[in-house]
């Protein structure tokens, strides 16, 4: 037994062990901010910043790379916002703001931008930025070669599309320096949306020299140099991500933050532990089974904003038994009572909703369904009369397969969703559970789908990234819409340069889709994170994107107030 | 000794030969790719990342490029985390979960020998009883339950040490040590228990103590060394799969292993690594069954490996 007390004692000596160079300050977690108060110059005044401007941010999985062109998902692209810096950048309140470039003009037809970049631009080498680095870098971006996942973004510039096919060269592309500072771009179609497209990490420059030099590990820290806010200082697989203030940078005199690490996290209650354990400012996630323990405990630091996705299940609509079968179809969607979903089982304070796009963008409103204004119990009296004009009854019912993918979240909403249909109805339904591939590969190819879990966060700030998901040729159209009035709306849309019919044509698409009822759509999602109330300058938006450069870490109130006592002693 | 042991080393070649065969198959059998995703890519872009990676070309083709290539010690690109080879990822997590299986090792094979020792001297007796109840209750609590309770403990409700995250210091590691090592102490425990009750008993420790020899030198000298032969044959496949990082462990304490590449390679349908740590895998396997061996002969005087006589 002795050994045992050896351990206790080994135990006890651990909480002697000094902590990491560069945990957060020794405030117990959550300790209240002190006020901020700016100065003249509209900075923070340097008496309530922290000692310590290093930022400890959770940040989902590993990312799969940091080139810019290549990265995907959303771990990845919160370092790469950091790290690089496009034409456009996003304020915190979401807004599109010069980046790269200090301003642009944009010609009658809205055909033509011209951008005039910032003439203070850097790169973390402290080389200039040019119009030339983006030409280069664009053109990489639409190279097939690079095999950028994310190239279709740049689909709107001329040529980018015969290039994605292999049928034009890079060279091709509508891009020019006309001069050092000053890049053109050529657009098939009038984009609206095309400076909200320049945030994305695909239209990010690349630093030529060392792409060029380092090839496939140019990304690695030592080698990469970027024109971001901040620049990469150290990467340990599955542990870190560190990033330091780029003195470079054009705006650097603004950058209160010094560092800020990325933690990856495979696992959400442990990043929570972590945070619970002060040793995050901010989380990626937080577990769904503590949102009522959170909301109880820390009101303060418990962040739930809309984001810019839609949950939804679709139908198959290339095969029985929802080919041709518009009723049936709408009776599933309209016996699932969305508030219950919402309320009882997701329990985050997603939105409800019967659309495809989700509130919140500047320029659209969602078309209003007949039956979202309806009361539950009307929905369930009509779904049951279209399931029986659609050859079903109690007698002879529906049996179907639900299709998800492994999450727990998604297992709640189809036990639920079926139990639904189930009681309203009396359908059967067969739950599947499939591995995230295997059901992606199922779900592309529509051969054993019925029903089967969507969702859809969109990639720009437009409609059009929801709708353009139905184009009869859209890689991810899996329910396999094929209506040819859709498409040539679609064109439509592209072509349209008057901002009003852009958005009756786009409430139109929309209502086209609901009205077809190829989608059941459940609620809008929200983010949900845990924030320490010392980090400021963060501010919700709907696309989800939070730069470093704009935060920073005030002091807490205990803080001060000790170090008030201390001086009073004296 | 040495033609013994070169004998064996022919024997892994095969061996890994067929691990490396079937686990090459394997993994190319399920469904979906290493470059699907929830954006489905340009049909030409995925084309050029399939040519990039050779994933063009017949299987047996590809299985031949792999075999030429692992046989210069090239394990490849890694196709999910495009940045690194699967050797970066390899040599970046392998001194991480190495260190702290062997912490975990070390620490379950003193403890455990010695309380499984002390144990069987108290044979039926309630200390004896309690020890091994202790035991099993240690044998029957998975990781994931033991991680997050030592996590509430000693990392949030005390504060002693931190929740979580990497680095090579005392107060990181000791409670992925500590969680990995409890079911090993308690397994070691265990079998040391019976193996030393076998020997107690056995004829040759009746006459050393007939003979008059010390208590102590009776069972340090004649009872603890034959007593450990099953906890070292336990001891090599056990060191093989906790050097290899334990994925349960590595999740909850974001520990940067190569255990959950096990996992995550499969989920990402990542071939490459993979088929990296499955190798690593089977040699420590094949190195530590050796190794197993070799003691044997240490430990027991009975057990010699030279031609002409039976191996046991």
């Amino acid at each position: 037994m002795k050994r045992l007390g050896a351990l206790c004692l080994l135990f006890a000596l651990a909480g002697c062990g000094e902590r990491e160079a560069h945990a957060p300050e020794a405030v117990p977690a959550l300790a209240e901010p002190v006020d901020v108060v700016f100065g003249e110059d509209g900075r923070p005044l340097p008496e309530v910043l922290a000692e310590s401007q290093v930022v400890h941010r959770g940040n989902g999985e590993e990312p799969q790379t940091l080139d810019p062109h290549l990265a995907e998902g959303v771990p990845s692209s919160n370092i790469l916002r950091d790290l690089f810096e496009g034409l456009t950048t996003t304020a915190p309140d979401g807004r599109i703001v010069p980046g790269a470039a200090r301003h642009w003009d944009i010609s009658r037809d809205g055909l033509t931008y011209t951008f005039f970049l910032d003439p203070d631009g850097r790169w973390s080498n402290g080389e200039p930025v040019t119009a030339d680095d983006f030409v280069w870098s664009w053109r990489r971006a639409v190279d097939p070669a690079t095999g950028a996942s994310y190239s279709r973004m740049l689909s709107p510039i001329v040529n980018a599309e015969a290039i994605l096919a292999g049928e034009s060269p890079p060279e091709a592309l509508g891009v020019e320096a006309l001069n050092d500072m000053t890049f053109q771009v050529e657009l098939k179609d009038p984009t609206p949306y095309f400076l909200g497209l320049l945030t994305h990490p695909t239209s990010y420059p690349v630093h030529r020299p060392t792409v060029e030099q380092h090839g496939d590990s140019h990304v690695r820290p030592g080698n990469l140099v970027s024109n971001g806010a901040f620049m990469l200082d150290d990467w340990r697989v599955r542990s870190s991500i560190e990033l330091v203030r780029n003195p470079h940078y054009r705006d650097a005199d603004d950058v209160l933050v010094e560092r800020v690490v990325f933690y990856p996290f495979e696992d959400e209650n442990t990043e929570f532990n972590r945070f619970r354990a002060g040793d995050l400012h901010w989380t990626y996630q937080v577990p769904n089974n503590q949102f009522q323990w959170l909301r109880k405990n820390m009101p303060q630091a418990l962040m739930v904003a809309p984001w810019f996705g839609t949950y939804f299940f679709s139908f198959n609509l290339t095969r029985e038994p929802f080919e041709d079968n518009l009723a049936l179809r709408q009776a599933l969607n309209l016996a699932v009572d969305r508030e219950i979903l919402t309320e009882q089982v997701s329990r985050f304070g997603e939105i409800p909703t019967f659309n495809l796009v989700p509130p919140g963008l500047p320029e659209y409103e969602s078309p209003e369904t007949p039956w979202a204004g309806m009361t539950q119990e009307e929905r369930e009296a009509e779904a049951k009369r279209l399931y029986r004009e659609a050859g079903y009854s109690e007698q002879r019912p529906l049996e179907v397969e639900l299709r998800y993918n492994t999450s727990e979240n998604h297992r709640k909403i189809a036990v639920a969703v079926a139990a639904m249909w189930k009681q309203v109805l009396g359908v059967r339904t067969r739950l599947i559970n499939e591995e995230f591939r295997v059901f992606l590969q199922n779900r592309a190819q529509r051969r054993v789908t019925e029903v089967f879990r969507s969702g859809w966060i969109g990639d720009y700030q437009d409609a059009f990234t929801f709708l353009e998901l139905f184009h009869s040729e859209h890689g991810r159209n899996d329910a396999g819409y094929d209506s040819e009035r859709y498409d040539r709306l679609l064109q439509r849309i592209a072509a349209e340069r008057i901002p009003a019919s852009r958005r009756n044509l786009m409430a139109e698409a929309e209502r086209m889709i609901l009205a077809d009822q190829v989608i059941l759509p459940v609620y809008n999602y929200v983010t949900k994170r845990l924030i320490d109330p010392r980090l400021k300058g963060w501010e919700e938006n709907v696309m989800d994107h939070h730069l470093t450069r704009h935060m920073f870490l005030v002091k807490a109130k205990s803080a001060i107030e000790a170090s008030e006592e201390a001086d009073g002693g004296e | 000794m040495l033609k013994y042991s070169l004998r064996r080393l022919g024997s892994a070649i095969p061996t890994l030969f067929l691990l490396i065969t079937f686990a090459f198959f394997l993994i190319r059998i399920a469904p979906g790719g290493p470059f699907d995703s929830e954006r489905a890519l340009p049909a030409d872009i995925e084309a050029n990342l399939a040519a990039k990676y050779h994933l063009d070309e017949p299987l047996v083709f590809q299985y031949a490029r792999y075999l030429w290539q692992i046989a210069r010690g090239d394990l490849g690109p890694s196709f999910h985390y495009r940045d690194w080879t699967v050797n970066d990822l390899i040599i970046q997590g392998a001194p991480v979960s190495f260190l702290l299986g062997a912490a975990a090792l070390l620490l379950a094979l003193v403890i455990g020998v010695i309380t499984g020792a002390w144990a069987a001297l108290r044979q039926n007796r309630p200390a004896d009883y309690t020890v091994m109840s202790i035991a099993m209750v240690g044998i029957s609590i998975p990781n994931f339950v033991m991680a997050p309770l030592l996590i509430l403990l000693f990392a949030i409700v005390l504060g002693w040490v931190p929740a979580g995250g990497w680095a090579f210091s005392f107060d990181r590691m000791v409670l992925p040590v500590v969680t990995l090592a409890l079911p090993m102490i308690a397994y070691i425990a265990r079998i040391t228990r019976g193996s030393m009750i076998e020997v107690l008993h056995s004829s040759y420790i009746r006459t050393v103590r007939a003979k008059g020899m010390p208590e102590k030198e009776v069972i340090l000298r004649h009872a603890l060394k034959p007593a450990l032969l099953p906890v070292i044959s336990y001891l090599g496949p056990a060191a093989a799969a906790i050097l290899t990082g334990s994925v349960v462990v590595e999740r909850i304490f974001t520990i940067p292993g190569i255990g959950s590449y096990f996992v995550q390679g499969a989920l990402n349908r990542d071939y490459t690594l993979v088929m990296g740590v499955v190798i690593l895998y089977g040699v420590l396997i094949i190195l530590f069954n050796f190794l197993v061996d070799l003691i044997y002969a240490f430990l027991d005087p009975r057990i010699r490996y030279d031609d002409g006589e039976t191996e046991t």
